[in-house]
């Protein structure tokens, strides 16, 4: 006991010197401060302020403005067809998305934007979003605390995993294949492969919905559902493939193929290497 | 045309006197040898390739048991790169011992086993006359004797007693049975089939409406939870409820109510909805639907947010979730029916009555 009264016997004792209020008002602020942050709704990035939000509307007008309009309230051709959509309310999450996956700036337009190295640095990306995010309010960057599964026991991770397995085949796989392989969707678009994506990315795509897939918002998947999903995602990743190759997890199609060309292609190389070398010859036998 | 620009023959017959054949018999080629039969180093090459191919499939069976032995299998197996150790290598290995053997004795019976060339004869198709007639007698004593002509009485009571005997069978066609009856017309979300258990535990619930709660998770859903473009798989509420730490429906009951009234929820701009019933059985510009095509019963929830279009995986059936589920493209027949959807008194949203139409693919009874 006296070993531990000690120290604060001893930190009393300079309660009333010179120093002692600011040190408390420091420490308050700095308590204040790193709650507020720690508890305070994400955001993009730290820096919020008014230069990045400045740098990421001057970045916009460059890369962004000829689709989305100079203040992302979209653009339609003479047509009447969407050329770029408004982009109020969808918030940091789809520009980290779109922008961290390659898709934006879009090279043309067309049935899909496919995702391509990225145009942009990180700090650019930041810019961006965090302009995008004050044209309305929307989803903001999921932070990796949303799809990690640290602290949990091994049980409680078996039990997001299966949980997530449920929810995935329930809720994907009718687009993305029951592995996350991806399939076609109609009129030239596809369900891209989402196994190996980021998980920040598979929660940003099913927070904002981008292109012509659907939302899953945090109140139609909580975050949890969603942080079970990409559990499983990397659980089928780490597990090993039981029946051998999976050929791109496609089904009938790829192992079809496979068969075809491998299978049957082997078995006749074998029938022609065998009856080449049974060509007649024109000698005669020995003795006849 | 005369005869005149045609040679002169000899006789009225073509045929030129004389000439028994214009060609005579060449008889049969002489017979070639292969390679291993006039050749005794080809003869020892193939025989060394057909042990070899033998002694490569031993050494394929030897590994495979081998294999079997060796590699962990089960929740923690032994792997190649990202593939399970054990099923690969069994599958290598056999499948080298099959090809092995197949193409050893194939190679075999190409290259060393007796090579005769065999010659077989045609012969007439039709049996002999005296055959025939031998067997056309047969048969007619076999009329007179038995008296089926002379005996009516026992040619009509063999003739009833084969028909009768074909009854049989398309009686127990009515096994197939019996008929669905009315139950293909309700689903789980008409309260008024419920049973006596399942009336109990909502008499415990002090409500109206059926909840539309999440597939898998069976949470409630308030309008304000979904945002536009968000697309919700969902269920009724009763399939989930739990009464006694027992659940209200289970079994072969749960999964037959579940696969008739699966549904799936979709919200849209209240703007973009183009038919007044849609409009209507909407809250807010979220409309619910049934999740099983009315072409062969597939689920389907490949839904595009920018169309609105809903696409069965199974035969491409293409549903307009804006317009009634009207039919835009495939062999689906039927509009995709549409859930009256309410908000219940907590602001949870509800079915306010079961699917007017049964869902599904058309069936015989439903005309």
């Amino acid at each position: 006991m006296r070993l531990l009264n000690r120290p604060l016997g001893r930190l009393s004792r300079h309660r009333r010197g010179p120093v002692a209020g600011l040190l408390v008002l420091v420490l308050g602020l700095l308590l204040t401060g790193g709650l507020y942050a720690a508890f305070s709704p994400a955001q993009a990035h730290d820096d919020n302020s008014a230069a990045q939000v400045k740098q990421g509307r001057e970045l916009f007008l460059v890369g962004c403005s000829f689709c989305h309009g100079v203040n992302g309230e979209g653009v339609k051709t003479l047509d009447g067809n969407q050329l770029g959509p408004s982009l109020a309310g969808v918030g940091a999450a789809a520009v980290d998305f779109q922008v961290g996956t390659g898709r934006m700036p879009a090279v043309q337009p067309g049935a899909q934007i496919p995702d391509k190295p990225t145009s942009y640095t990180d700090e650019e990306i930041a810019a961006l979003a965090a302009y995008v995010a004050t044209l309305g309010p929307g989803p903001a960057i999921p932070n990796e605390s949303d799809w990690s599964l640290d602290g949990l026991t091994e049980a409680e991770r078996q039990a997001a995993i299966s949980r997530g397995g449920q929810i995935f085949l329930t809720n994907c796989t009718a687009c993305h294949n029951f592995e996350g392989s991806g399939g076609a969707m109609p009129q030239g678009g596809y369900a891209p492969k989402i196994r190996g994506v980021p998980p920040k990315y598979v929660f940003e795509a099913m927070l904002t919905g981008p292109q012509a897939m659907d939302n899953f918002s945090n109140g139609n998947l909580s975050v949890e559902e969603k942080r079970d999903i990409i559990a499983y995602l990397q659980s089928l990743q780490e597990n090993p493939g039981y029946g051998g190759f999976g050929l791109g997890g496609l089904g009938p199609v790829s192992e079809g193929l496979f068969a075809w060309l491998v299978g049957i292609g082997g078995l006749v190389g074998v029938a022609v290497w065998i009856a080449a070398h049974t060509a007649r010859t024109t000698k005669k036998k020995a003795e006849a | 045309m005369s005869d005149e620009n045609l040679p002169a023959t000899t006789a009225r017959d073509h045929t030129p006197v004389g000439v028994d054949e214009p060609l005579g018999n060449p008889g049969l080629e002489p017979h070639q040898w292969r390679p291993t039969d006039v050749d005794p180093k080809a003869e020892k090459r193939a025989e060394r390739q057909v042990a070899g191919l033998f002694g490569l499939a031993m050494l394929g069976a030897v590994l495979f048991v081998v294999c079997y032995i060796v590699f962990k299998i089960g929740d923690d197996p032994d792997t190649f790169g990202n593939l399970a150790a054990s099923n690969v290598s069994l599958g290598v290995c056999l499948a080298v011992t099959l090809l092995a053997m197949g193409a050893g004795i194939i190679q075999w019976a190409r290259k060393l086993m007796g090579d005769h060339e065999i010659v077989e004869m045609r012969h007439s198709a039709s049996s002999s006359q005296e055959d025939r007639e031998a067997t056309v007698s047969i048969l007619k004593t076999g009329l007179e004797e038995s008296g089926l002509g002379r005996r009516p009485l026992i040619r009509n009571t063999l003739l009833g007693a084969g028909g009768l005997l074909g009854i049989i069978p398309i009686v127990m066609l009515r096994d197939l049975g019996p008929l669905p009856g009315d139950k293909l017309d309700h689903t789980i979300w008409d309260m008024d089939t419920w049973n006596a258990e399942e009336q109990a535990w909502w008499a415990t619930q002090n409500r109206t409406l059926q909840r539309v709660v999440r597939d898998v998770v069976g949470t409630p859903i308030k309008a304000v939870d979904l945002e536009i473009g968000d697309l919700v798989n969902a269920e009724p509420e009763i399939l989930f409820a739990v009464q006694d730490n027992e659940p209200v429906v289970e079994g072969t009951q749960l999964l037959v109510a579940k696969s008739k009234a699966a549904v799936i929820l979709h919200r849209m701009l209240p703007s973009d909805i183009t038919s007044a019933q849609t409009l209507n059985w909407s809250v807010d510009g979220i409309v619910c639907y049934s999740k099983i095509c009315t072409h062969v019963g597939c689920p389907i929830s490949l839904n595009e947010r920018t169309t609105h279009h809903l696409l069965c995986p199974c035969h491409q059936s293409t549903f307009d979730l804006a317009d009634s589920g009207r039919v835009l493209f495939g062999p689906a027949a039927r509009a995709l029916p549409q859930l009256q959807l309410t908000v219940d008194d907590e602001g949870y949203l509800a079915a306010k009555q079961d699917f007017t139409e049964p869902v599904g693919p058309s069936f015989w009874e439903r005309g």
